[in-house]
């Protein structure tokens, strides 16, 4: 812990960055963001197992650029965030600090993006186990049963918004959702409204999830809704050989083509 | 009881599925009528929102249809509007609607026997299938059935 | 009314929802759905989960759901044919199982709907929804009622209140002419009181964290502190999570839905934590930035309310601290504004 709070108030005091976001003691036992401008917010920083929020999506909220130049206590799907969000366009080289947190509780400066992705070529970047389960199980199913499924967890939705906002990739300053000329996904929360509003979000999430979860973690119906875009990932890598967030210059999946891609449903 | 006939949505390209089409009507196949044809300027521009409300609106069956491979009057928008389907195919799957729902095809201008065939074919598997019954349960609810919606 | 005592038997409780749904009273209870406990019908005890600390929801849904209908219409040649959907036909509804926050939370709601023009699609089913209560015996560190006038035995709001007293039986308070007629139902099951029953021994415990009218006051005259708002809100994502789990949050949006023939207007709720919400059509926002957004929740629970409808529009329940992704707890926040030396 001292080693981050010491790093991040050096930082602070040479003027390499204007904010450090990273995680403090919050409510109850849980752990939240928190924003280091002086050396006295930096000694209320902490680092444990249970930090585990992608922080990357703060580095998008209007608010957090205003603070200046930003540092970043990041996680693998942090670290992919801010090369999804390079490769998109939002971030630049060298526009963000990142301190890496090791699986030893020590810490991996990243000044470029050439290090990030060096080190993501050589980590392990797939969905944990038991999602890999639930979605093989749902996959098990019939369709039918797979409708009924989503069917009861969506009828729990009351289009909060939470998933769209704690996803580092939602950051369009108007989603779909809030277009209304011509009106594409109902505003209400009722089934059809649900339905339509999720499986936009997948889909405009394909291709781009780098499986930080922090939706299903967000969602305060308790919605599985990662597994919408997890589910996504295999076939866009194994059908175009693509995966989110691994380097900064990559092009998105669905965005580009090759004259061979290869299907079987079209007569 | 009168037999089942369901209601298609064609979304075809003004290049080449649209001439194709005409092309079936001027050369007089008869094919079956169930099917309602929308034009667009491309596949590309056949976004999957289109498809979803198409089944909101009570459609049993949609065919997508365009140029094939390489012809597409703007050079890449079927191969753009490929990729795109491939994914949604994957996610109508997983979230329990039936893809066979969604016939996709290449019809060039010059296919009007093509047309022919892939409207009744999809008419015929579509009239095996049934009624879009789970999609028409939730996507009239609003409109048309007041007690869904009371007291959610 | 002078409210009645009462004792009933535990075992005797599941024969009550029985007569209730005999009776063709729909009944609404707090129902376990993996993690979280929703608000729902239910046919039998069985399905009501009495021993969650709290719903996720509120149970504001009873009268205010999250989607409803306010009016049909048809489009006819030159004219729109209206009909307005009559709350009067809603059914007696039972809530039953709801905690004391969930009942004295309404007591906001009706404040609000109640304020003219009134709300008669809210104030409706509101009159035709029993509640009946359960008070706490165990609370969290996230509740703080008693910081804001409430507490776990509190009965405003509740038609009846039950409370454990043993592992057998039940103390009924019977506490309106609605919950007398409701107990109508079951008087062969109450047996009368005997003795005094100090309900309070068999309560939750929770601490008052901060004077509420300090909070009120200090609240009211920090409008123009920015750098309070940004520093509490920084963290916020800005989704809906707290104001849509809140029992006292009430506003709401119209939306129209029809085809070329027919339509419906329904009122949704809505989030004053959503950049949306204040969007003008020109593109101004009036509340631009998220610290804005927060500075409206507070200040309109703790000072326009107090100010324009005399009650504080929090209950203490904590849910909008449990729900946020991002624990933004508003006990602790409040406690920040109420440690504020000089404003």
């Amino acid at each position: 812990m001292s080693e981050l709070i010491n790093k991040v108030t050096q930082l602070l005091n040479d003027k390499t960055i204007d904010v450090f976001i990273g995680y403090e003691k919050g409510s109850a036992d849980r752990i939240r963001a928190a924003f280091a401008r002086t050396a006295e917010q930096a000694a209320k920083l902490v680092y444990t197992a249970s930090c585990t929020q992608n922080l990357a999506g703060y580095l998008m909220k209007h608010e957090v650029k205003k603070l200046g130049k930003p540092g970043l206590l990041a996680n693998v799907a942090a670290l992919r965030s801010i090369m999804q969000l390079a490769s998109e366009f939002q971030v630049k080289d060298g526009e963000v600090y990142v301190l890496f947190a090791n699986a030893d509780g020590s810490f991996t400066e990243f000044t470029s993006f050439a290090s990030i992705e060096a080190y993501l070529g050589t980590t392990d970047v797939g969905i944990k186990s038991d999602e890999q389960e639930m979605i093989a199980r749902l996959e098990a199913m019939s369709v039918q049963e797979r409708w009924l499924f989503w069917n009861k967890e969506f009828d729990k939705c009351i289009k909060c918004y939470a998933c769209r906002a704690a996803c580092p990739m939602c950051y369009c300053h108007r989603c779909t959702t809030d277009v209304n000329q011509p009106q594409w996904i109902p505003v209400a929360s009722h089934e059809r409204g649900n339905l339509d509003y999720h499986l936009m979000r997948a889909m405009h999430l394909a291709g781009r999830c780098v499986n930080c979860g922090e939706c299903a973690n967000a969602c305060p119906m308790d919605i599985p809704l990662n597994l919408l875009t997890y589910q996504l990932i295999d076939p866009i890598k194994n059908t175009f050989g693509a995966t989110a967030g691994m380097k900064a210059d990559a092009v998105y999946a669905l965005s580009t083509y090759k004259p061979d891609d290869k299907e079987n449903f079209i007569i | 009881m009168q037999e089942f006939e369901p209601k298609i949505v064609a979304f075809v390209c003004n290049w080449c599925t649209y001439a194709g089409a005409d092309l079936t009507g001027t050369s007089r196949i008869k094919y079956s009528a169930n099917v309602k044809i929308i034009r667009f300027p491309c596949t590309g521009r056949i976004d999957f929102m289109i498809l979803m409300k198409a089944f909101e609106n009570g459609a049993d069956g949609i065919i997508v249809s365009g140029c094939h491979p390489n012809d597409c009057h703007y050079s890449t928008g079927n191969f753009h509007a490929r990729r795109r389907w491939i994914v949604f195919r994957n996610l109508l799957n997983f979230t329990g609607i039936e893809t066979e729902r969604i016939q996709f095809s290449w019809v060039s201008a010059a296919e009007g026997f093509k047309w022919a065939d892939v409207v009744n074919n999809t008419v015929k598997k579509i009239k095996e299938m049934g009624p879009n019954e789970n999609y028409k349960k939730i996507a009239v609810s609003t409109l048309f059935n007041e007690e869904e919606i009371i007291n959610e | 009314m002078e409210k009645e005592l009462k004792i009933l038997k535990y075992n005797d409780l599941p024969k009550l929802i029985e007569r209730f749904r005999t009776q063709g009273y729909p009944v609404l209870a707090p129902v376990r759905k993996n993690k979280v406990v929703e608000i729902e019908t239910v046919e039998s005890l069985d399905a009501v989960a009495l021993d969650a600390l709290l719903s996720t929801q509120s149970a504001k849904k009873a009268a205010f759901p999250k989607v409803e209908k306010v009016i049909d219409y048809t489009l006819g040649k030159n004219a729109v044919q209206q009909v307005p959907v009559n709350p009067e036909t809603h059914p007696e509804t039972i809530l039953f199982g709801v905690r004391p926050c969930d009942a004295s939370g309404f007591k906001s709601l009706d404040a609000i709907f109640g304020d003219t023009p009134r709300d008669e699609f809210y104030l409706k089913k509101k009159e035709k929804t029993t509640i009946v209560s359960f008070s706490c015996p165990v609370a969290d560190s996230y509740c703080f009622c008693t910081s804001v006038g409430g507490g776990p035995g509190n009965t405003a709001g509740s038609d009846i209140q039950f409370t454990a007293i043993s592992k057998e039986e039940l103390l009924v308070e019977i506490l309106t002419e609605k919950g007398a007629k409701l107990a109508s139902h079951f008087t062969d099951l109450l047996s009368d009181t005997k003795g005094d029953i100090d309900k309070n021994k068999f309560l939750a415990e929770v601490k008052v964290v901060f004077d509420m009218n300090a909070v009120v006051g200090k609240t009211t005259a920090s409008f123009n502190n920015t750098a309070l708002w940004l520093e509490q809100s920084l963290r916020c994502i800005g989704c809906g999570a707290c104001a849509f789990v809140c029992p006292t949050c009430a506003c709401f949006d119209f939306q129209d839905e029809q085809n070329t023939k027919k339509g419906v207007r329904l009122r949704l709720w809505d989030s004053c934590g959503f950049s949306l919400f204040t969007l003008h059509t020109s593109g101004h926002n009036p509340r631009e930035v998220q610290s804005q957004r927060w500075r409206q929740r507070i200040m309109h629970k703790f000072a326009y309310m107090p100010e324009q409808l005399h009650v504080v529009g929090c209950e203490g329940c904590g849910r909008c601290s449990r729900a946020c992704p991002v624990d933004m707890n508003i006990k602790e926040h409040l406690t920040s504004i109420g440690e504020i030396v000089t404003v």
